[in-house]
């Protein structure tokens, strides 16, 4: 072939060999379906699950954390609310309990008044029998005292001074008697 | 078989009255290995078989079951769908360009195997030096484009995309449409083709002829510090060549990139 081409002289080198033609779109056909239909797209799944896997593991940690972030609100939330409940109960104890002083106290001064009211009645009454007992008392005496004066006659003015010195001696006796019993 | 190893074979030299075979096109046609009924099998085929086989290999290995922590072929895999799937499909295209990711991968490792190719030992010559390979891919591609450009804006609005530019003078605009029309429907996919091809066939008729120029040179004479000079250039163009080889498969792929954002995108 070689020597035939050599005897005709030169060939033109730009019109292609028609086997030639055929080989080399089989060839390529057969490279292009290999690696177009199986080993790229392989590849291809490979890289992008490599990807993902990296940028999986990206994303996994930051729902994580995330996650965490949530917890502790919650449990910050929790910890106010625990907080402002307690604020809550001791606002109202301490009402309560100035309330029941405040209750206490009127009580106690309602009771007070009572008794230094009954205090004053029981006096009241003690002075009004102290009073008409002494009335009696007195009345009494006058009267007695006037029957011994006018029994043991008027002449003697010394007797007169004993008697009444007497009287009273008596009467402060009585006094003092009355004293002693109470 | 190729022909620079017949130009060894024949013992030809300097000052043995025989001229300096130099290589040409014929150092790009072989003698076929295998016929069947009049199908005529060669090196370039056989290459190409093999590249399929080690792309399709390789990422076998790399990707038949691939694990969330890599293993050491899988990692080198995706390094590859890396390169391709960030600085190529994501900056060009954008977020849509994952959807072409295989296609741009499929050409991208295709074009640069069959080029290197071109520099291992017993190969030592690239696929994509034969026109046809450029060809089938940039068919590949310009269809793809049509395809998508159709696709993306109805008939319609394919068509404005394909040829029409918008805010032009009305006298103008029967120019501006023919020449969009063969731009981008008929010479960016034989540019595409020709890039490659161009380069590939240059690269390798460079190896050739140092190759081939430092074995005629080399004689008992002065002459075999030229062929010695010839010999080091040859190495030195075989290092180029690596650069190119990637260089250029990888100019394929971005600008395949470049068309499918061209179709895909709204207006033009």
């Amino acid at each position: 072939m070689m020597t035939f081409l050599a005897a005709e002289g030169a060939q033109n080198p730009l019109i292609p060999d028609m086997t030639e033609l055929v080989v080399g779109i089989l060839c390529f056909l057969i490279v292009f379906g290999f690696l177009g239909k199986k080993l790229l797209p392989n590849i291809q799944k490979t890289l992008e699950e490599r990807h993902d896997a990296i940028e999986g593991g990206l994303e996994r940690a930051a729902e994580a954390q995330a996650e965490a972030n949530q917890t502790l609100e919650q449990y910050k939330a929790q910890l106010a609310e625990a907080r402002h409940e307690a604020a809550r109960l001791r606002q109202e104890a301490t009402e309560q309990g100035a309330t029941i002083i405040q209750q206490m106290r009127e009580e106690g001064q309602r009771q007070r008044e009572e008794i230094v009211a009954a205090g004053h009645t029981q006096i009241e009454v003690d002075r009004k029998a102290a009073a008409v007992a002494l009335r009696q008392d007195v009345g009494k005496l006058a009267t007695e005292l006037a029957g011994k004066l006018v029994g043991e006659s008027l002449e003697d003015h010394a007797r007169q001074s004993r008697t009444i010195d007497r009287f009273l001696d008596q009467l402060e006796g009585s006094a003092a008697n009355v004293e002693a019993t109470r | 078989m190729s022909a620079h190893t017949l130009l060894a074979e024949s013992g030809c030299h300097l000052f043995t009255g025989c001229g300096f075979p130099a290589p040409g096109l014929n150092s790009f046609d072989f003698k076929p290995f295998l016929t069947i009924g009049g199908i005529e099998f060669t090196k370039s085929m056989l290459l190409a078989v093999i590249c399929m086989v080690i792309v399709v290999g390789l990422f076998w290995l790399a990707f038949r079951k691939p694990k969330l922590v890599p293993g050491k072929m899988q990692l080198i895999g995706e390094i590859g769908y890396n390169f391709i799937a960030r600085s190529i499909a994501r900056d060009v295209i954008g977020k849509e360009g994952s959807k072409y990711v295989p296609f741009l991968t499929s050409i991208f490792f295709f074009v640069w195997i069959m080029n290197i190719m071109s520099v291992i030992p017993f190969a030592q010559f690239p696929s994509t030096s034969r026109f046809a390979y450029p060809v089938v891919l940039a068919f590949c591609v310009w269809v793809t484009y049509l395809y998508l450009t159709f696709k993306k804006n109805g008939f319609k609005g394919g068509v404005k995309n394909l040829v029409y530019i918008e805010g032009l003078p009305v006298f103008i605009r029967p120019l501006v449409i023919l020449l969009e029309f063969i731009q981008n429907v008929i010479t960016r996919p034989f540019t595409l083709a020709v890039r490659l091809w161009a380069n590939m066939f240059a690269g390798h008729m460079l190896i050739v002829m140092f190759s081939a120029a430092s074995w005629y040179l080399l004689t008992p004479s002065i002459m075999s510090a030229v062929a010695a000079g010839s010999f080091i250039l040859a190495i030195v163009m075989t290092a180029f060549e690596v650069l190119i080889q990637f260089l250029q498969a990888y100019i394929f792929t971005l600008l395949t990139s470049i068309y499918i954002q061209g179709a895909i995108q709204e207006g033009h």
